[in-house]
């Protein structure tokens, strides 16, 4: 069952559509419960649906469309590193290759420890920033270095 | 919840003429009381409340020369003047701020550095079109940002320039902030709409274009980020002023985003018509020293240019356009002389690839075929004939697919092709790069 914690965020998104239009929440509604669960269960997306009283289907058909849904689990920490054109350019490869070595994990993969998940990422709209990544689909940290993974690293605890 | 973003970077605004992005030069730009400060509403209060009409609004954009900043350069005046007058029902406006497409990050800036300006420039277009209510929808991967703006949006509308009977008039606005979640097809405007309807990001077939049957099939406008900003600037000092910024056929300023091999990555506003060196020199010139070889001049639908090709090229939509690529959405992607095209290819082939959505055949598929052709290049495994294999289902793709998507995709592959050719032949000959030797 959706907390009554997610309820609440949910209500304030459907206020954004005609009363007859709940499905347009369904975006939202899919992210807020991925932040509270971690990702999202066939389950999960089942009780967004039933909630906003639309077809499974098509609330499954949203998961699996866009890219920052995780329909497995990933860890603690998601690290998403864009590794396109912009960031390319400016080293993102060598920033992918110290944060595989350093967790010891490869892409889409989880730490045995269950803390991180590596992701490849793509344009993330920052390349100003370059090269960059993404911790759970809400802090964005620019001009990395290898220091500074370590740093952004050493901090999530 | 008040409206603060983090201490701006202190940016060396010289050089630059601040239109969209004019809070930059305060402590704190995203405020609602910086913005008041710098002169902000006033423009939105004056046609409200002197019931300015909204064919002599609509008149004054297209005198401004403003085209649509989101990389189609589609007069914006005459977009507006497609939305039905009389419609019994609500009608909606629609902000673009989903910003994928590789280099383009422009939009990020405006909202979380001069959000109020967005607003005004969107009010004023509801009040000129007679819708009550807008979207602004945001790019997924921009979680910090999008909260700015929401945080904008409450201050707005606690202040009284969003909501019900706004100066005591009859003119109601409602605006959202929409939050993608990831995908870059949902820059293309129907796309956009599906997704503010909670569905997959398919774009639709035009027509109906939007300005008929647009979000929950009632007529819509949707413009760009940039574009709406510019609006309020134009109200207040005149379309004319706006396109005296520029040059003819490319009125006011644009939002040049810099990245690659530049010194000083970041976007820049500069006047319409500024030669490409000058701008180049504004973010700090190629990086270590070295030399420019090729510039993407805006996104990588954009033809990619060799560096003779754009020394001499003056930044606006006729200057590129002589010199044979397109200004895009302003997103300059900068290579040195250490670039393997073949490898720069190679990833945007992948993007492509990984970004169709998926409904047009051509499109599905042949991303794929190139992205795989490219790959066996890459690994040493290419034949010669694989060039023209490249050309020829990219030729397939473009113009045989509902969205500009297909065009997207294969300029990339046409143009490397056409200005690097030696060195792709080298990479199949070879097995490795002619550029970096791996």
């Amino acid at each position: 069952m959706l907390s009554p914690e997610a309820t609440t965020k949910i209500d304030y998104e459907l206020t954004k559509y005609p009363a007859d239009q709940r499905q347009a929440a369904v975006m939202s509604a899919l992210r807020i419960v991925q932040t509270e669960r971690g990702w999202l269960s066939k389950e999960s997306i089942t009780e967004v649906a039933q909630y906003l009283g639309m077809p499974e289907i098509a609330a499954m058909e949203v998961a699996t469309f866009y890219n920052m849904y995780d329909l497995s689990p990933v860890g603690k920490y998601k690290v998403t590193i864009c590794t396109n054109i912009s960031c390319m350019l400016r080293g993102s490869d060598e920033i992918v290759s110290h944060l595989q070595n350093k967790l010891g994990v490869g892409f889409n993969e989880v730490t045995s420890d269950g803390k991180f998940c590596l992701k490849e990422g793509e344009c993330m709209g920052c390349c100003g920033g370059a090269p960059l990544m993404h911790v759970n689909n809400t802090e964005m940290h620019e001009f990395l270095t290898t220091d500074k993974v370590d740093a952004i690293i050493e901090g999530l605890k | 919840m008040v409206a603060s973003s983090k201490p701006v970077v202190k940016t060396d605004l010289a050089g630059q003429t601040l239109v969209t992005l004019r809070t930059l030069t305060e402590e704190n730009p995203a405020s609602l009381e910086t913005y008041l400060k710098l002169g902000g509403y006033a423009a939105l209060k004056r046609v409200v409340t002197e019931k300015v009409k909204p064919t002599d609004i609509i008149t004054e954009v297209k005198t401004s020369g403003l085209r649509g900043r989101g990389g189609a350069g589609f007069p914006t005046g005459l977009k507006w003047s497609f939305m039905p007058r009389y419609f019994d029902g609500v009608k909606y406006l629609v902000c673009n701020t989903d910003e994928g497409e590789p280099g383009t990050f422009k939009d990020r800036d405006i909202i979380r550095y001069n959000p109020h300006q967005l607003i005004e420039g969107m009010a004023i277009a509801a009040y000129t079109l007679g819708a009550r209510v807008g979207y602004n929808y945001i790019h997924g991967e921009i979680w910090q940002d999008y909260e700015i703006f929401e945080a904008a949006l409450h201050e707005a509308k606690a202040a009284g320039y969003l909501g019900e009977n706004l100066f005591g008039t009859n003119f109601s606005f409602d605006l959202y902030a929409v939050h993608g979640y990831g995908a870059y097809i949902c820059g293309e405007e129907t796309a956009l709409i599906e997704s503010i309807e909670g569905k997959k990001g398919q774009p639709r077939f035009k027509p109906p274009f939007p300005a008929s049957y647009g979000v929950f099939g009632k007529p819509t406008n949707v413009n760009n980020t940039e574009s709406y900003t510019s609006i309020p600037w134009i109200m207040q000092n005149g379309g004319q002023a706006f396109a005296d910024l520029g040059v003819p056929n490319s009125g006011g300023t644009k939002l040049f985003s810099i990245s690659g091999h530049v010194e000083k990555p970041g976007n820049y506003e500069v006047n319409m018509g500024m030669p490409f060196t000058e701008l180049l020199a504004l973010a700090g010139g190629i990086w270590k020293g070295r030399q420019l070889k090729a510039v993407i001049p805006g996104g990588p639908s954009t033809a990619v240019m060799p560096a003779s090709a754009i020394m001499g090229a003056t930044m606006d939509y006729d200057g590129l356009s002589k010199a044979r690529s397109s200004l895009g959405a302003g997103s300059m992607i900068v290579m040195d002389d250490t670039t393997c095209m073949v490898k720069a290819l190679h990833r945007l082939a992948y993007f492509f690839y990984e970004e169709s959505c998926g409904q047009c055949t051509p499109c599905r598929e042949g991303t794929g075929w190139v992205y795989r052709v490219i790959d066996r290049i890459v690994k040493g495994q290419g034949k010669m004939e694989d060039l023209d294999l490249l050309t020829d289902v990219s030729n397939n793709i473009a113009g045989r697919t509902i969205c500009a998507l297909g065009e997207a995709a294969a300029t990339p592959v046409l143009s490397f092709i056409k200005h690097f050719r030696p060195e792709f032949e080298y990479y199949i000959q070879h097995g490795k790069s002619m550029v970096d030797g791996k």
